[in-house]
């Protein structure tokens, strides 16, 4: 048996009290995928940083190659055949690719000269090896998300990398860029390396992974094979979920619902320029979910940023409650009864160093603070109410948005819409980055919102989700309304096939 | 950790030099000379509420000095041509607004970095107050130093315009939804803006509001003497910016209040005559002033780091 390119054993580490990582031991051998699997929290990312170097263990041994390793920094792991691609690039977005990819690859000499040539050149080869149609001169900040993976891939490559991890590489890509991707995974499998392999996305652990191993707070809970010798599959979907969480998960998704009541929404021929939304024509009825699927850049939030005025419509009539409506500003969507819960919770949502019950009035600040004197008390309560209406984990309405986890957060993204009483909510991508147990909690909430007699306008890439969740399905591409799918017909096939078809 | 344990540790600093200074130096704390000292901090305590304002909304205003001098020419001007103390504070009040508000468009409609507006601001205004002061000081009438009243009971008034000026605007700032609405876009302009709130026009209405405070501080400059300086503003924006960064109020935004700002002011206040009291040589002040300012950023740099493993 050959040497692992990585073995972990009894790695701990800690940040004050917190207990990140309490004995986690892990495998990788040469030319295999390790999936490495676990709700948020659970300590992948700190084990990731522990074998990059840039966390420094408190106890247990790390070897690489079969050597010993203590005292690892970025520097050293690199030098080691260790690369990371992160789920967000880390690259300098106003320099070009080749130069990128050159600063990544290149000694560090100061004074050492710069071979302009050789250094496209390495570029384009390494591009073409990965299958990448990116032009090495392009600059990265023209360069799409999933473009910049590619272009991190093409480092990891160049480095000669033998141990590669990804970092939830797939979370912003579209299907078929997947598919690249999986190709160059499985590309670097055949060629001896191995890859540490973190996702969400349990499908793409049974796609690509020969093993997983599944962590769950601060331990490794066990580590399988995927396939038996023969080829078989030898878990489950719900078996992995249930080890990731711990529990039993009953049904995924919640029973969706019955009748739809009237009409809350209707657009017709809704275009804008500026957002790249052509003639989109839909309705939306009270205590419906509406999933909004298509690649990534189909338009999707595009449109939801329309209803909400942020680039209001050039065209077209938006009807809401049947009367005729023209949305130009935020915070005039909020007084018609739109919310929107933005993607990226990170950048749009949640302020980290406000209580949570502040976060949550601020987009009711005239409703609930009348004549614009705060009422704390008032505050409190809305804080209270959606502590509990949700089920938030937090010490109180005075906790800090920060202290929160990932889906603690969202629910809090959440309950500032919701307390604006709305009508019509949309939701755009309301389970990204969040682990599985508050995943089917936040789906079961938008599901009893619905039945209040909410209409949900739910867009989501994550197909099992959209299929999941959704009374009916629109299909956008290309800035237009392509597809309008009953939910119980729908199938991720034909998602798929209506998010892709050429004109 | 209690939310206010910043405030509290620069309060804490505080409280400690003074009592250094009631065991070593007792002398510090002869009446009259501690109500000059604590009189002359008023006109920048002004500015630091201004100031911590504006760095709530993660923005920074560095002509205050040139807009305080510029302002406090115009009350001169105005006084010592024999109108009353009322008109010339309009007057300044005007000049700063004006001034704010040409920095608050230029930030908040037009999206530049405030740094680099307020540098040309600064520039701008200090050079034309050169050419048009070239200068020269300006004589009050008598009747303008201290209100007309005693230099004690003058000086007692101040002191209480600016304290309740402190106590007023802490009060709007935390029961006010506006107050609100400077934390929110200073933490998140975007989350902001979806919630409802402009940020353009808390931007604004900040620098306008630090116009404002410019006015009220040069007026309380005026007071003080019997003659305006045209350079009296000079180094001002640096002791504002200071004065709310020892005291807790983050440059990146959000974070902060008054209350802080003011507590960093008189740290900073109290270290000058400290050394004198002290016997250490007075050469000694700024670099520990600038010891102390470096402090306050490397704590706020491990909060920081430490809230996001």
């Amino acid at each position: 048996m050959t040497e692992p390119l990585l073995r972990l054993s009894q790695i701990s580490k800690s940040f004050g009290a917190v207990r990140a990582l309490k004995g986690v031991s892990f495998e990788l051998h040469p030319g295999e995928v390790h999936a490495l699997l676990g709700e948020n929290g659970a300590g992948k990312s700190t084990l990731i940083k522990v074998v990059t170097g840039a966390h420094t263990p408190d106890g247990g041994l790390l070897e690489i190659s079969g050597q010993a390793v203590h005292n690892l920094t970025p520097t050293r792991a690199q030098a080691l055949g260790i690369a990371c691609i992160y789920q967000q690039p880390a690259l300098f977005p106003d320099l070009s690719v080749s130069e990128n990819i050159g600063l990544r690859l290149e000694s560090p000499a100061v004074w050492g000269r710069v071979y302009w040539r050789q250094r496209r050149e390495k570029a384009m080869s390494l591009l073409k090896r990965i299958g990448a149609d990116i032009h090495p001169e392009t600059l990265v900040n023209r360069l799409s998300m999933p473009e910049q993976q590619l272009v991190e891939i093409a480092c990891a490559l160049g480095s000669g990398a033998r141990t590669v991890i990804m970092d939830e590489p797939t979370a912003s890509l579209t299907r078929s860029e997947q598919e690249l991707l999986f190709a160059v995974v499985r590309d670097l499998r055949a060629s001896g390396a191995g890859v540490v392999y973190i996702s969400h996305r349990l499908e793409e652990i049974f796609a690509l992974a020969d093993r997983v191993t599944v962590l769950r707070d601060g331990e490794s809970i066990c580590t399988r094979p995927v396939r038996s010798d023969s080829g078989e599959m030898q878990l489950s979907e719900e078996e992995l979920i249930q080890l990731m969480v711990g529990r039993e998960v009953s049904a995924i998704y919640p029973p969706k619902g019955r009748s739809p009541g009237e009409t809350v929404l209707e657009l017709k021929n809704v275009s804008c320029a500026a957002g790249n939304v052509s003639e989109v024509s839909l309705t939306v009825r009270a205590g419906e979910v509406v999933g909004l699927a298509g690649l990534v850049g189909a338009g999707r939030t595009e449109l939801a940023r329309v209803l909400f005025g942020i680039t209001p419509a050039d065209s077209g009539s938006v009807r809401l409650n049947g009367k005729d409506v023209r949305i130009q500003s935020p915070r005039q969507a909020v007084e018609l009864g739109i919310a929107y819960v933005p993607e990226d919770r990170r950048r749009h949502g949640v302020i980290l160093q406000m209580p949570i019950a502040q976060n949550m009035s601020m987009a009711v600040h005239p409703k609930l603070f009348p004549g614009k004197w705060l009422r704390f008390g008032a505050e409190k309560a809305l804080g209270l109410r959606f502590i509990q209406e949700l089920g938030i984990k937090a010490y109180g309405p005075e906790a800090p948005g920060g202290s929160l986890s990932g889906g603690n957060q969202q629910k809090v993204s959440l309950a500032r819409w919701l307390a604006t009483e709305p009508k019509l909510l949309i939701l755009d991508e309301p389970t990204q980055g969040v682990d599985v147990g508050a995943k089917s909690e936040i789906h079961r909430i938008i599901r009893n919102l619905a039945e209040q007699g909410l209409a949900v306008v739910m867009i989501s890439s994550d197909l099992p989700e959209v299929l999941g969740m959704s009374d009916r399905i629109c299909v956008m591409r290309g800035g237009r309304l392509v597809a309008s799918l009953e939910g119980v017909d729908a199938t991720a096939d034909s998602i798929m096939a209506a998010a892709l078809k050429a004109h | 950790m209690n939310r206010y344990f910043r405030e509290l540790s620069v309060a804490a600093a505080l409280a400690l030099l003074l009592a250094l200074l009631a065991v070593f130096a007792p002398h510090f704390y002869q009446p009259q000379p501690l109500l000059s000292r604590l009189t002359a901090q008023m006109p920048t305590l002004v500015l630091t509420l201004g100031m911590t304002m504006v760095m709530l909304t993660r923005q920074i205003d560095i002509s205050v000095g040139s807009q305080f001098g510029l302002c406090a020419v115009v009350a001169g001007l105005v006084s010592a041509g024999g109108h009353s103390l009322a008109l010339s504070l309009a007057a300044a009040l005007g000049a700063g607004a004006l001034m704010g508000a040409i920095n608050g468009w230029l930030v908040a409609w037009m999206g530049l970095p405030s740094i680099v507006v307020s540098l040309a601001t600064m520039v701008t205004w200090a050079e034309a107050l050169r050419l048009f002061q070239q200068g020269k000081f300006i004589n009050l009438p008598a009747g303008v130093q201290w209100f007309g009243l005693s230099q004690t009971a003058g000086q007692v008034a101040l002191i209480l315009l600016g304290l309740s000026l402190l106590a007023g605007l802490a009060f709007l700032l935390k029961n006010r939804a506006g107050g609100r609405h400077l934390y929110a876009v200073g933490s998140d302009s975007e989350a902001a803006r979806l919630s409802g709130i402009h940020p353009q026009k808390v931007t604004f209405g900040v620098f306008v509001a630090m116009g404002l405070l410019v006015g009220v501080a040069a007026v309380f400059n005026l007071v003080q003497s019997p003659q305006v300086d045209p350079k009296c503003g000079t180094g001002l924006e640096l002791k504002a910016v200071a004065a709310a960064v020892v005291g807790g109020v983050a440059v990146n935004g959000g974070r902060g209040n008054v209350w802080g700002a003011f507590v960093g002011l008189l740290l900073l206040a109290t270290i000058n005559p400290a050394l004198t009291f002290l016997h250490v040589e007075a050469y000694w002040e700024k670099a520990i002033q600038g010891l102390v300012i470096l402090l306050a950023v490397v704590a706020d740099g491990l909060r920081s780091k430490r809230q996001s493993p």
